[in-house]
């Protein structure tokens, strides 16, 4: 059987006053029903790759693949019509930040059954029944009152919740996950997480849970890929991360603080150690 | 849940009011503003006012009697309270070119203004949004460039010149509109004056053929007021829908799978309605402006040739009140068209 | 060259001259990858160019009247055709470009330094300074430009030096709003504070700190501003409020054209294309500037 997902050579490149910068460059790996964690800082190209599995890459920005193929459905041919059939429907992505991706002048009852009806035909009640279905689902007390709001009226992790309900309402195969918490307050974080991961167990679906936070994802991904400017520069299973050998990961590994620490002062990234690569 | 409504709508009323206020004040201090303007010009700045009102034939005695009828031997600040009374009270002056009182002459050649407007307007949102969506949405490719500099045109040709060259083009050769005026001549007076705006009586008349008449007659020069408002409109709509295009939740409907069709006119244009309503206000009023080139060279009857009819026989209070009532509705659509933000905006409530 | 190139392209100036030339020519070299910008940078060198050697260019005198050859239609000759005069119309456009100008340069010097330092010092002193030069500026803003202007001009007699006065004070304002709005981004900063810790006077401070700060945005509002000041000069003198007959202002000899339009139709027509030409040349530079120095202001092409 195919994987999941198979992108090979992934490059993905901007243009700038001084020639196309490439942000992703020549990213390979695959993906069957497993949580993926793709970890790296701000600029390693791990959001690019995210936008770039669902084609979403806008003008003047550019990607090429040697082979990009969901269920074995290359997707590198695909027109931009049957593409749209996929969005959503097969492959979904929770974004960032609920306050800037929920559109604020529709009501979030609105935007979720838009999800549904973009790939699915079905008559008005059912709809009002599945989006109240979905929004329990991500333990949404009162769904009823909550369809009528608009997205400033409610708090950011109640946001990311309506996000997860609006992306996993069509019940997708693959669900890509670009820093769904890093906009939320801690105390919420782990609420959001946990329910991805249930939603995600539950239905068999494969995740790719893009974050800067390498503990975080080791917690809940079954394999890591780690980025740095635009490569992979490890690549091992959570379990293993403490084995990982490139300076990048051993220098990220090494800045995080302990329960019971006991350097003085924690170590700042050496990145003299890799450069050049 | 309906306590938090009623709440929540009481809030919504308490804020209309306070921003009703704020603009009660906001617009009446503006309004002085205005009148402090045209008082300087007409009595300030001229050298000598009384001349400007009763003209150089004018004897001494008429001289003096008109002097001290227009209080100009009493100090400058009681001149402008009375003027500003005088204002209140409807009273723009007499008018030295129609014999008749300012304020009667321009209430009978506003509605032609606004007629023109009107349908100017229309013309401009219904083409300018559309296009600038258009050009937004394929930002950077020729469409886009072409759309640009068709807006651009906008601001770069004389009103005055393309008014002729539409009468050239479309009434001497193609003879697809009627000429000058508002109607023929023989249609002239055959309705009742009940609005002022010839087609709203000819159609309340039903009196199809002043009606069709008055169309033939309308559609050019609003057509090219309509252009103004249309660069304007597509401008702004582009750099709106821009903006919008550019946002997360844009990104969010494309990866729902939502047609581009409906990323663009249901998520990227019903953030920026709004917005749009104080742009279609600003470019209404600028068209009253405009109004004042297109109907000199297509001798429309309306306050923009009153204006410079008044301004050619230096009639300074047929001028001054033409430009405080412009000055006037140009405020009035403008702040109402702000006060209109506030209360749409749903992240305002 | 190329090392001329280098120097201008260094990231780290050795000096404030090679920093603020640096700058420039980053600028510059954005500006010319604008194509719509250098068409109007280009069109504004003619402009320049046929206001200055007019005498040399133009064919024939623009008052010499020759009533023989009345109304000709545009020809080798006259590249534009004769006007009722007899006076040839290419040669009267080349010289109206001296006009056209010399009203833009005067409104520009007049309204934009004005604007800037009424702005400024509202920005700068805050409180009822402010409140009170921003409601003076707010009344004229709400007002229709034109129709102002054709009162002014209407007291102060017809004429060019009175248009210009009274389009430099319909103008002002807008640039009193924008400095003043540049003015508070940075009205707290440490650096006007660590000026003022020196010792340095609100008039220094003002003259050689804040309004420096204002210009590129200011240089951006009055090159698209151009095109609307031609438009308003051409207005009034086509209403014949303007430059008075016989000087070739294009906007008065439209409306000379005017009465033989249907059958003459040049006359007219070819001063038209004059101001078309030099507005959009203004529009296509002020649009290229703003995306240059001001790239927030604009569309993110």
């Amino acid at each position: 059987m195919s994987p999941l997902l198979d992108v090979r050579n992934l490059r993905v490149s901007f243009p700038t006053p001084q020639g196309r910068a490439e942000v992703v460059k020549g990213l390979s790996f695959t993906l069957g029903r497993e949580r993926l964690g793709i970890v790296g800082e701000s600029g390693s190209g791990k959001s690019m790759t995210g936008r770039a599995i669902l084609r979403l890459i806008r003008t003047p920005g550019r990607q090429e693949a040697d082979r990009l193929a969901f269920d074995g459905i290359d997707l590198t041919t695909l027109s931009e019509r049957r593409m749209r059939d996929l969005r959503g429907a097969r492959i979904s992505m929770i974004m960032q930040d609920p306050k800037f991706s929920l559109n604020p002048v529709m009501t979030v009852g609105a935007q979720i059954a838009e999800a549904l009806l973009t790939h699915e035909t079905l008559a008005r009640r059912d709809v009002q029944a599945r989006v109240i279905e979905m929004l329990h689902a991500v333990r949404i007390n009162d769904p009823e009152r909550v369809t009528g709001l608009y997205p400033h009226e409610v708090s950011g992790g109640m946001g990311q919740r309506i996000m997860i309900a609006m992306m996993l309402i069509p019940q997708p195969d693959l669900l890509i996950a670009d820093e769904p918490t890093s906009a939320l307050d801690v105390s919420v974080q782990a609420q959001v997480l946990d329910l991805i991961d249930e939603l995600v167990r539950d239905k068999g679906m494969g995740l790719i849970l893009i974050s800067h936070d390498l503990q975080l994802v080791a917690r809940y991904c079954d394999r890591i890929l780690v980025m740095h400017a635009g490569q992979v520069v490890e690549s091992c299973a959570a379990a293993d991360l403490h084995k990982a050998r490139h300076p990048y990961t051993r220098g990220l590994l090494a800045a995080v603080p302990r329960m019971e620490e006991t350097r003085d002062e924690l170590p700042v990234l050496d990145r003299s150690a890799w450069s050049g690569t | 849940m309906p306590l938090r409504r009623k709440t929540a709508g009481a809030q919504r009323l308490k804020q209309a009011a306070r921003s009703l206020g704020g603009f009660v004040v906001v617009t009446a201090l503006t309004f002085i503003g205005l009148m402090a303007i045209t008082f300087f010009i007409g009595r300030v700045i001229p050298i000598d006012p009384v001349l400007a009102v009763v003209g150089d034939r004018a004897t001494q005695e008429q001289y003096d009697a008109a002097r001290v009828a227009m209080g100009l031997d009493r100090p400058l600040v009681l001149q402008f309270v009375s003027y500003v009374g005088d204002v209140f009270q409807g009273n723009l002056g007499h008018s030295v070119s129609t014999n008749r009182p300012v304020a009667q002459d321009l209430a009978r050649v506003f509605p032609a203004t606004l007629e023109m407007a009107t349908l100017g307007i229309l013309i401009g949102v219904g083409l300018g949004v559309p296009c600038g969506t258009w050009a937004a949405a394929r930002q950077g490719t020729w469409v886009d460039q072409l759309i640009r500099v068709f807006a651009l045109l906008g601001y770069s040709v004389p009103a005055f010149w393309l008014g002729l060259v539409g009468l050239v083009v479309f009434y001497a050769n193609l003879g697809w509109v009627a000429g000058p005026g508002r109607v023929d001549i023989f249609y002239e007076g055959l309705v009742e004056p009940r609005t002022g705006l010839m087609l709203v009586d000819a159609a309340l008349a039903s009196d199809w053929e002043v009606f069709w008449n008055a169309l033939d007659h309308l559609i050019l020069p609003a057509a090219i007021l309509g252009f103004f408002s249309l660069a304007y409109i597509a401008r702004m709509t582009r750099s709106f829908m821009l903006d919008t295009l550019g946002q997360e939740f844009i990104t969010t409907a494309r990866v729902k799978g939502v047609s581009e069709w409906r990323v663009i006119w249901v998520h990227g244009f019903r953030p920026i309605r709004v917005p749009l309503i104080t742009v279609i206000g600003l470019s209404y009023a600028a068209l009253l402006e405009g109004s004042v080139m297109i109907e000199t060279v297509f001798s429309w009857p309306g306050i923009g040739n009153y204006l410079t009819v008044a301004l050619l026989n230096a009639d300074m209070n047929a001028v001054l009140g033409a430009t405080l009532v412009i000055g006037a509705v140009f405020i009035l659509i403008n702040k109402l068209s702000d006060v209109l933000y506030r209360v749409l905006d749903p992240r305002s409530r | 060259m190329t090392t001329a190139r280098h120097w201008l392209l260094d990231e780290s100036p050795a000096s404030r001259l090679q920093a603020n030339l640096g700058h420039a020519y980053r600028m510059a070299l954005q500006l010319a990858r604008n194509p719509l910008a250098m068409v109007g940078a280009f069109i504004l060198l003619l402009l320049i160019l046929a206001a200055l050697f007019a005498p040399w260019i133009a064919p024939y005198s623009p008052l010499g009247q020759n009533l023989e050859a009345r109304l000709l239609p545009p020809s080798a000759q006259h590249w534009m055709g004769t006007d009722e005069l007899g006076r040839d119309i290419f040669s009267r456009v080349i010289y109206g470009a001296r006009i056209t100008l010399t009203i833009v340069a005067l409104v520009a010097v007049i309204s934009a330094p004005l604007g800037l330092l009424i702005g400024a010092i509202s920005g700068y002193f805050g409180g009822w300074t402010d409140k009170l030069l921003m409601g003076v500026t707010d009344v004229f803003l709400s007002m229709p430009k034109l129709i102002l202007a054709l009162a002014f001009v209407a007291a102060l007699g017809p004429g060019i030096e009175n248009a210009i006065i009274a389009i430099a004070i319909t103008s002002w304002p807008a640039y009193a709003r924008i400095a003043r709005a540049e003015t508070l981004t940075f009205r707290n900063s440490e650096f006007i504070s660590a000026t003022r810790l020196l010792g340095a006077s609100h008039a220094r401070i003002i003259t050689r700190h804040v309004l420096p700060l204002c210009t590129s945005s200011m240089i951006v509002r009055v090159t698209l501003d151009m095109a609307g000041i031609i438009l308003t000069a051409a207005g009034l003198g086509f209403l014949g409020l303007g430059a008075q007959p016989p000087l070739p202002e294009w906007g008065a000899m439209i409306s000379r054209g005017r009465t033989f339009i249907l059958d003459q139709w040049w006359v007219a027509t070819m001063p038209g294309f004059a101001i078309i030409v030099v507005s959009l040349g203004f529009c296509f530079l002020g649009d290229g500037l703003r995306d240059v120095l001001d790239p927030k202001q604009g569309g993110k092409s």
